[in-house]
């Protein structure tokens, strides 16, 4: 089949709203924007572990720290089955990883700001995984195979990582007057940034309407954002902490509440390497990255080894 | 069509990094082992490993296959391409080509 045939068959299988799947023809913009956004995703996985990493060995007790220890290796989790959905895209992890540490590819602007206090485990649970569970869904009937395969994964996975925010936070809220603070001084730090991690409104961006005719992305980053937050305000009072944000009222004629949209000027300035955490948390993934490469080599040497004496006998 | 088959192509050991496998796990008892996606590892026992680690976090396996991604052959993609042609019009082969009575039981 010639070019134009296959873009026929291309646009025919999205249209249907069926999946394309590795080995299929696709135009080279449509890969290209899948491995940016896949490979995007998967970093800020990786990077993720990073805010919450830092409470495990201070966990208040053997059970929040078995449940923060197994959250954490689900973030690394989902970074390996979105590194997986990646390669089938005809790029190479090591590739990928380079990437990240050179910072020539981004993650999610959330994981460079720091977490300061136990409560923050609990927000980062309840807004940052509700958030990303927000963008997450929709994406488990991505266009692409692969990664609609793995958000199914990783969206079954996630509402633990809600839920056990929720409830954290729940026993905080009933614990001390000192306790209710934390949690409260914890989402003023965090709501903001959790409104931007939807990106940009959808005024500024230029993408969004060709993701959405190719079937990567099935809302624009407003609609999504709206959603988050007509979903956080009952959650918010059943918790009894308020949202920091003076002009958050419902709208019965829209039918959404409506809210102060985040300051877009720090939004920018974060993503591009000027939040509080960019430089620490890339510092740290290169330094495990570096500090990995002797078992790598190591573990190869003993295959390699291992291959030549079944060659042997 | 013999690289990389179930993945895309990708080379089998890209530079410095370890190969790549693909990862298939039987549910339960009774079912088929499914593909669930790919881990790199130096040799097939890491490979499995590793894919204990990653895909039956909670349950998901009592079983794992792993494959060299480079060791699977695959068809061509198209779902119009010829190969598949063969099947298209044997519609014998189906058991609703065959116009039984409705009051023949057991048919």
């Amino acid at each position: 089949m010639d070019e134009t045939a296959l873009a026929a068959h291309f646009e025919a299988t999205i249209a249907a709203d069926q999946r394309i799947e590795p080995r299929d023809w696709m135009p080279e913009a449509y890969r290209k924007t899948l491995i940016r956004q896949i490979a995007q995703h998967a970093h800020s996985e990786i990077i993720g572990m990073q805010p919450e990493g830092n409470w495990i060995r201070r966990a208040p007790s053997l059970r929040r720290k078995a449940i923060l220890l197994a959250k954490v290796q689900d973030e690394a989790g989902h970074g390996l089955y979105l590194y997986s959905a990646a390669e089938t895209l005809g790029v190479d992890r090591e590739e990928l990883t380079e990437l990240l540490i050179s910072g020539r590819q981004k993650y999610s602007s959330i994981f460079n700001y720091p977490t300061l206090s136990y409560a923050d485990v609990g927000v980062i649970g309840w807004l940052v995984d509700g958030a990303a569970i927000c963008n997450q869904v929709p994406l488990c009937r991505c266009s692409y195979g692969p990664y609609a395969r793995a958000m199914v994964r990783i969206c079954k996975e996630e509402s633990f990582h809600q839920r056990q925010g929720y409830e954290l936070l729940l026993a905080m809220v009933n614990g001390t007057e000192e306790q209710r603070r934390m949690v409260q001084e914890s989402v003023n730090r965090f709501w903001w940034p959790s409104l931007m991690m939807f990106g940009p409104p959808d005024a500024d961006s230029p993408n969004t309407q060709q993701s959405m005719a190719w079937g990567i992305k099935r809302h624009t980053n407003d609609e999504l954002r709206q959603r988050f937050v007509d979903m956080t305000v009952p959650q918010a009072e059943a918790l009894g902490v308020t949202l920091p944000d003076p002009n958050l009222r419902w709208n019965p004629e829209r039918g959404h509440y409506d809210f102060t949209a985040p300051d877009w000027a720090e939004f920018k300035a974060v993503i591009s390497g000027s939040g509080p955490c960019n430089a620490q948390r890339l510092a740290q993934r290169r330094r495990a990255h570096e500090e990995g490469a002797w078992v790598r080599e190591a573990a190869r040497a003993h295959a390699e080894k291992q291959a030549r004496r079944e060659v042997a006998a | 069509m013999t690289d990389a088959a179930v993945s895309g192509g990708r080379p089998d050991r890209p530079r410095g990094g370890w190969p790549l496998w693909e990862v298939f796990v039987r549910g339960k008892r009774g079912l088929n082992h499914v593909h669930v996606g790919s881990v790199h590892a130096p040799d097939a026992e890491m490979a499995l490993r590793n894919a204990r680690d990653l895909y039956t976090r909670r349950n998901e396996g009592v079983s794992i296959w792993v494959v060299k991604a480079s060791d699977i052959t695959a068809s061509s993609p198209s779902e119009k391409d010829p190969f598949f042609a063969p099947a298209g019009d044997k519609v014998y082969r189906h058991p609703t080509f065959y116009a039984i009575p409705e009051d023949v039981p057991h048919l």
